[in-house]
């Protein structure tokens, strides 16, 4: 397990390899479709300190307000692959060393990370509850307009788990789970299944 | 039972629903779990997996924040009022989205505004179904839109999987689905699937096949061959637990049929996520009864 400060830098990012299990520390930035629209399209200068050398996380949470201060409830992460149009250009835009999510991200994003310096780091899905635990407060909420789930969610995490599963050197395990997978399907279509 | 009392009893429906997950599934994720590999990502997926399941039970926090649309089927005594129940069910769902047992999922897709109570145009799905017993049968769903959009629906004869109108394009069409699915869809996920029916009604009886515990059998003898056969078939993919490779893809198979058209040769593939959340109770009289 790799303890990762937020923010961090290049080289730290560039020293992380698939397979490497990480605990991240610091501020990170929950964004999610309409965020991911607004942000390529808008180009929000006020996100920029927030991003810059940090950690964009794809959640919608639950959360709740209590007096004046908002609370998660819930924070696993969302399928990454719909954001994969617009990725590339807010780590290239906003200098993001890492993406959180699920199910992994295509060809587009990882060469983004491997030509600026990011990584993706999968976070097991469904483990919202677990997940939650790691967020010791709430710093800020943006474009709420947008709903809680898609809003701009800043919080405070420690040890927050996630595994790299796409490095800034061009390896990324879901392409070569891909991969393999086929040639397995391949196989299994082709033979004689004995099925009706 | 007053309007107020089953309000209360069906918000307890929806929060069991959202933060218990059933047993079957549990004992399916355990099983996952022994089978991967020592150090393996696939096995410490799943051991995140069951503890963030036992927190959730323990502190009645939603397993996923993902909580989906609200699925209904309910089975209630022919000639009774369903109006009021309708109303009952909308009440308790807003109610358990301001007590953060569900997150607020409904959108305006023209104008993308979120209803905020997850009522909406469409939302919740409720299906009501005549039967001749005295009793109220609620069996509820929450089918998260991760797995939603892992969903897919073929049209035989399929060429490029080589598939015709049979068991066995049916079966390769299952396999392509999954596939394609990869980890996306929050695998191990539970293979559900309809074959025949229209567009909507193939999609819709896949959907309801989620609702089979994943130990049940299948009454009819040529689905459950398939369903066992396809079982191990998507297993030996190798695509594992959220993707990252390994030997429990899937949870379990579910099929059934509909009559269809002499043109239409649908297979409709529901996908449902490992969090596979869905709670039954009954009403008898004033009493309620929970299970899953």
């Amino acid at each position: 397990m790799r303890r990762i400060d937020l923010p961090t830098d290049e080289a730290t990012i560039r020293s992380l390899h698939v397979g490497d299990e990480v605990l991240l520390n610091g501020t990170i930035v929950m964004a999610r479709d309409a965020g991911h629209k607004y942000m390529v399209s808008q180009k929000p200068k006020d996100l920029e300190p927030l991003l810059k050398n940090s950690v964009i996380y794809h959640c919608g949470p639950i959360v709740k307000k209590v007096k004046d201060k908002w609370y998660m409830v819930c924070a696993g992460p969302t399928t990454s692959i719909r954001e994969e149009p617009y990725e590339a250009d807010v780590i290239r835009l906003y200098q993001v060393r890492g993406v959180i999510g699920k199910g992994g991200m295509g060809a587009k994003t990882l060469q983004a990370c491997r030509e600026y310096g990011a990584v993706y780091l999968h976070a097991t899905g469904g483990c919202a509850a677990e997940l939650a635990c790691t967020m010791t407060e709430v710093l800020d909420v943006k474009k709420l307009e947008f709903g809680t789930p898609e809003a701009f969610w800043i919080v405070s995490v420690k040890d927050f788990p996630c595994t790299v599963t796409m490095d800034s050197h061009g390896e990324s395990l879901h392409a070569k789970v891909e991969a393999d997978s086929k040639k397995a399907l391949e196989n299994l279509l082709h033979r004689r299944t004995g099925v009706q | 039972m007053n309007a107020r009392e089953l309000e209360k009893h069906l918000l307890e429906l929806i929060r069991r629903a959202s933060t218990d997950l059933p047993p079957d599934v549990q004992a399916a994720l355990e099983e996952g779990y022994r089978r991967e590999t020592a150090g393996s990502p696939a096995k410490t997926a799943f051991k995140t997996m069951l503890s963030s399941v036992d927190l959730s039970r323990r502190e009645g926090l939603p397993l996923c924040q993902d909580t989906g649309a609200l699925v209904w089927h309910i089975q209630y005594p022919d000639g009774a009022e369903i109006l009021p129940v309708e109303k009952a069910i909308e009440r308790a769902i807003a109610r358990a989205t301001d007590m953060s047992y569900l997150r607020p999922n409904a959108v305006d897709p023209v104008t993308g505004k979120n209803s905020g109570n997850n009522l909406g145009l469409g939302s919740p799905i409720l299906h009501f179904h005549p039967w001749r017993k005295k009793t109220w049968q609620f069996d509820l769903m929450l089918k998260g839109g991760g797995s939603e959009n892992c969903g897919i629906q073929y049209k035989l004869p399929e060429g490029s999987l080589g598939a015709d109108r049979d068991l066995d394009g049916v079966y390769k069409c299952v396999l392509d689905a999954v596939w394609r699915a990869q980890g996306k869809g929050c695998a191990p996920g539970v293979i559900c699937v309809g074959i025949g029916g229209n567009r909507d009604t193939g999609m819709a009886e896949a959907k309801r096949q989620a609702f089979r515990k994943l130990d049940d059998a299948n009454p009819d003898p040529d689905l459950a061959g398939l369903e066992k056969k396809l079982l191990k078939d998507c297993n030996s993919l190798g695509i594992g637990p959220m993707g990252y490779g390994g030997r429990t893809t899937v949870l379990g198979v579910k099929i059934a049929k509909l009559h269809r058209l002499p043109a239409c040769y649908f297979v409709s593939v529901s996908y449902l996520c490992w969090s596979a959340r869905r709670c039954q109770m009954t009403i008898s009289g004033e009493k309620a009864r929970y299970s899953s």
